[in-house]
């Protein structure tokens, strides 16, 4: 049995090409749907459609929270998720979230990440009439502005932190990748007539309980704008909890989806091939997947975070929203680890996933490294496992080799 | 036609368009906030795909109103 982790394009694209060599495949998804990120809500949307018409069974709203890798097992939580299950090969792609980098008045509510507060739109949250700024980093932040307008909402702004001439460099790059182009160039359509800000950023937000404005930074220019709604992300960072929990890649886990979708699905083609051993078909692959790295090879090099990024959060601005660490107190710490120790820095609900990466970028820091349950469970699901061959249960507290 | 489902929000009944999220259902109720944060700061969704944890709402530990489909009859709490 296949177990794949995730329904999103790489997902899905693994469990579809895994079934079409005749295996069995399970999908265990978070989500109340299938589609990821980039296809929430839309039913219609061809591969999801195609997916959900396959008859793969899906476990939607269920998460993985702890696993052994020799044991092959997966321990699951959520509403109607199964005890343990066993698998043969597992297939890992529970895709990417946004970076998130601090900011006085983050925390206030009405600011969102960019693909969050699509996320929140497409998940019914109305936006028809409402003023909205986006910010932070990359293609991303069109894409939101394009969904928006769609829906109502008056886009005021589009602020790209990468200075003009990357981002030009960036649209001449994409010419050279045909599917793209096109997509580009349907995106460009959408949302023309909304102002795009390069080497600009969101510098503070403003608010009395709920944000009102945002002053914006543009190299010596200084302004505020009113607005409804923020919507703020500086790119995307790879969930690689699950993988790092589970040993990484090995003969029985494979990997895929790390942000760009192209790239998603034919890793997610990938990785379902060699599961279910044609690794002839996997390998027929490689050129396309070669193609999709370079693209996100030019993504990254185009949206590289500027330095000016890492003086936004001053002293007082919360760093850990979780448990509420502020900048300053994290200011002296050499790692993560002495910080979560001494302050509870990453220590709360999000377990490190909104601020690692930030204190990483502004401090300088690594990670801690994973330990399970890499969500926040229920003790019912940790506590059971499924006995081995020969009927026997593993010691209740074993954890997976370090 | 997009179906209805009533909710309940802190005690009021609410009709909101059946399969959106309980945090969409709240912010349609007028929450703008669904949490106290530990230094008494009033939080609302940020993500809104589940990683942040600031949508948490109702007693029963780590419920993500962004993750979660509204249904029939729900009751929804905010902390």
């Amino acid at each position: 049995m296949i177990a794949v982790v995730g329904a999103g394009p790489a997902g899905m694209a693994a469990a579809l090409r895994a079934r079409e060599c005749g295996a069995e495949v399970v999908v265990v998804d978070d989500n109340p749907a299938p589609g990821g990120q980039i296809w929430r809500g839309v039913a219609g949307q061809k591969e999801v459609a195609r997916f959900r018409g396959s008859g793969i069974r899906v476990l939607s709203g269920v998460r993985v929270v702890a696993g052994d890798p020799v044991r092959r097992e997966l321990r699951l939580d959520g509403e109607g998720a199964p005890g343990p299950i066993r698998y043969d090969k597992l297939v890992i792609a529970t895709g990417a979230r946004e970076l998130f980098l601090p900011f006085p008045g983050w925390t206030l509510p009405g600011v969102f990440g960019a693909g969050g507060l699509q996320a929140m739109a497409k998940s019914g949250m109305p936006v028809k009439g409402k003023s909205v700024v986006i910010a932070g980093t990359g293609p991303l932040l069109v894409a939101v502005a394009a969904s928006l307008r769609e829906r109502g909402a008056r886009v005021k702004l589009v602020a790209e932190q990468a200075a003009a001439a990357k981002v030009a460099g960036f649209a001449a790059a994409v010419g050279r990748f045909p599917a793209k182009a096109a997509r580009g160039l349907g995106l460009a359509w959408k949302v023309a007539g909304i102002p795009f800000a390069a080497g600009c950023w969101v510098e503070a937000a403003h608010g009395d309980g709920r944000l009102s404005r945002v002053t914006l930074r543009r190299g010596s220019e200084v302004w505020e704008e009113d607005c409804d709604y923020a919507g703020v992300g500086y790119g995307l960072r790879a969930n690689t909890e699950l993988a790092e929990l589970m040993g990484g890649p090995s003969e029985d886990v494979f990997v895929a989806g790390t942000g760009d979708v192209d790239l998603s699905w034919v890793e997610g083609e990938i990785a379902g091939f060699s599961a279910a051993g044609r690794l002839d078909r996997a390998k027929a692959l490689e050129g396309r997947r070669a193609e999709a790295r370079r693209f996100a090879a030019e993504l990254d090099r185009a949206f590289a975070l500027r330095d000016e990024l890492r003086g936004l959060a001053v002293d007082d601005t919360v760093v850990c929203r979780c448990e509420d660490v502020v900048c300053g107190r994290l200011r002296g710490f050499p790692s993560f680890r002495a910080a979560k120790l001494h302050t509870r820095c990453g220590m709360g609900a999000c377990q490190g996933r909104v601020c690692g990466p930030a204190a990483g970028f502004l401090l300088g820091w690594g990670d801690t490294g994973v330990r399970p349950p890499v969500f926040p469970a229920e003790v019912a699901a940790l506590l059971k496992t499924t006995p081995d061959p020969d009927g026997s249960f593993p010691c209740p507290t074993s954890l997976p080799p370090a | 036609m997009t179906e209805s489902v009533r909710v309940r929000i802190n005690g009021g009944w609410f009709l909101v368009p059946e399969g959106i999220s309980v945090a969409a259902a709240l912010i349609r109720s007028g929450e703008d906030a669904f949490r106290t944060s530990v230094r008494g700061e009033r939080r609302g969704p940020l993500c809104g795909m589940g990683i942040c944890f600031e949508c948490r709402v109702n007693a029963r530990a780590h419920v993500r109103a962004c993750q979660t489909a509204v249904r029939e009859g729900m009751e929804i709490r905010t902390r």
